[in-house]
């Protein structure tokens, strides 16, 4: 039947809705080629009928079929969007190779495209009085408590604090840290906040 | 928060610190609450910023093992999570609504009314190009030919003006007409001040703007 491939691939999407997919080059290719059998199809029988409207309707079925696949077509990649945006928040500028592995080529580029723009907005803010911009990816949670107790998970090597000081970072070491500082060693698997 | 957290900031300024944070708590409340993207506060932001500014500099000539020196630092954390937070809702919407977003602003800035600043409406111009691009690049042109056209209006997403929200009125407020969708019956309330209410957003809609009523 019409339109079956792209149910299975937005169903197969919506599966994980917190994770994101390997993208499914396959099947978007097959998708893809039934919408051209559909048109030929299409194409043939309206040359064909000009003066005979019996198979009118045969057209318009088709016809559907093919908006409905570029329609769901279209969700899959905007859905996609949206979680790839998530991953800019999460992981900054660079994309872990295992991630990146998960997005097609295109997605890629929409992707650096995406975190440029971010980064150029960013930039701009509060440039009237002298500031360099805010990272907005920063303070992502509310803050509760000045300092947290972190946990080292690698061997990192040193950190340099704000106020100079400076501390090793070793693996399976406990520190006693400014929030602000640690957040995105946090987020890139580097502390480990103990609760 | 009391003034006295901010008072190593406001000196000879005629709008206090106080003052301005209170309006920025006003509006990130109001755009978190309200469905639509809300005008924009940047003059209330960049105050704030430079008073950010002007506090950090006052805590680091205090000695490091002050008392107060926590206790800023810590209040100057929480207003930067307000302003980031405020900043990242407003781009949010943006990139939800982009495209009515963008339409409804082109008219904006012709009637010098703008909702964005000027690098929020960069920005959304380039998020619209860039999904344009990139959902070109992967579907519209390898699909057949009279499908290849990507509907800017058939992309959009509007906000929901009919959604329910919480309220507080800061000023009396007569005539507010509720529209009555399915008859043509429409109700006529008067609001007082302070007093709580549950209403729909588009008749309040402008009250939000112009500050008449706070979303809670």
């Amino acid at each position: 039947m019409f339109g079956e491939k792209v149910i299975e691939l937005l169903k197969e999407a919506e599966r994980n809705s917190d994770t994101i997919d390997l993208y499914n080059d396959e099947k978007i290719r097959q998708i893809i080629q039934e919408m051209h059998i559909l048109f030929k199809m299409n194409m043939d029988d309206a040359n064909a009928t000009t003066e005979n409207k019996s198979l009118w309707t045969t057209v318009q079925v088709r016809h559907s079929a093919l908006e409905r696949n570029k329609r769901c077509l279209l969700a899959y990649l905007y859905n996609r969007m949206n979680k790839i945006k998530t991953l800019r928040w999460e992981f900054g500028s660079v994309l872990p190779p295992d991630v990146r592995e998960l997005l097609s080529d295109s997605e890629y580029e929409w992707f650096s495209k995406y975190s440029t723009n971010l980064a150029s907005y960013m930039r701009s803010l509060g440039e009237d009085i002298g500031y360099s911009g805010i990272d907005l990816t920063e303070n992502l949670r509310p803050p509760k408590s000045l300092y947290i107790e972190v946990l080292c998970v690698t061997d990192y090597g040193k950190l340099e604090l704000e106020d100079g000081d400076v501390i090793m970072l070793k693996k399976n070491s406990r520190h006693y840290l400014p929030t602000e500082e640690c957040q995105t060693l946090i987020r890139q698997g580097v502390l480990k906040q103990i609760i | 928060m009391d003034a006295e957290d901010i008072e190593l900031s406001d000196d000879e300024e005629e709008i206090t610190a106080e003052s301005v944070l209170k309006t920025l708590q006003n509006a990130w409340q109001n755009e978190r609450l309200a469905p639509e993207i809300l005008p924009h506060h940047n003059d209330m932001v960049e105050c704030m910023l430079g008073q950010i500014q002007h506090m950090e500099r006052n805590i680091n000539k205090l000695p490091k093992t002050d008392l107060r020196s926590c206790i800023h630092k810590m209040e100057l954390n929480r207003i930067k999570y307000i302003i980031c937070n405020y900043l990242k809702t407003r781009l949010g919407k943006i990139e939800k609504y982009c495209i009515a977003i963008v339409n409804e602003e082109k008219q904006r800035i012709e009637a010098g009314t703008n909702y964005l600043t000027p690098s929020e409406f960069r920005y959304a111009q380039e998020y619209i190009t860039n999904m344009e691009s990139h959902l070109k690049n992967t579907i519209l042109n390898h699909v057949p030919g009279n499908m290849q056209s990507f509907e800017l209006n058939k992309m959009a997403i509007y906000p929901n003006f009919y959604c329910h929200v919480f309220l507080k009125a800061n000023e009396t407020i007569n005539g507010i007409i509720l529209e009555d969708l399915l008859g043509d019956q429409d109700e006529e309330i008067d609001i007082e001040e302070d007093s709580q209410h549950i209403l729909q957003y588009k008749p309040i809609a402008d009250l939000v703007k112009n500050g008449k009523v706070q979303l809670v």
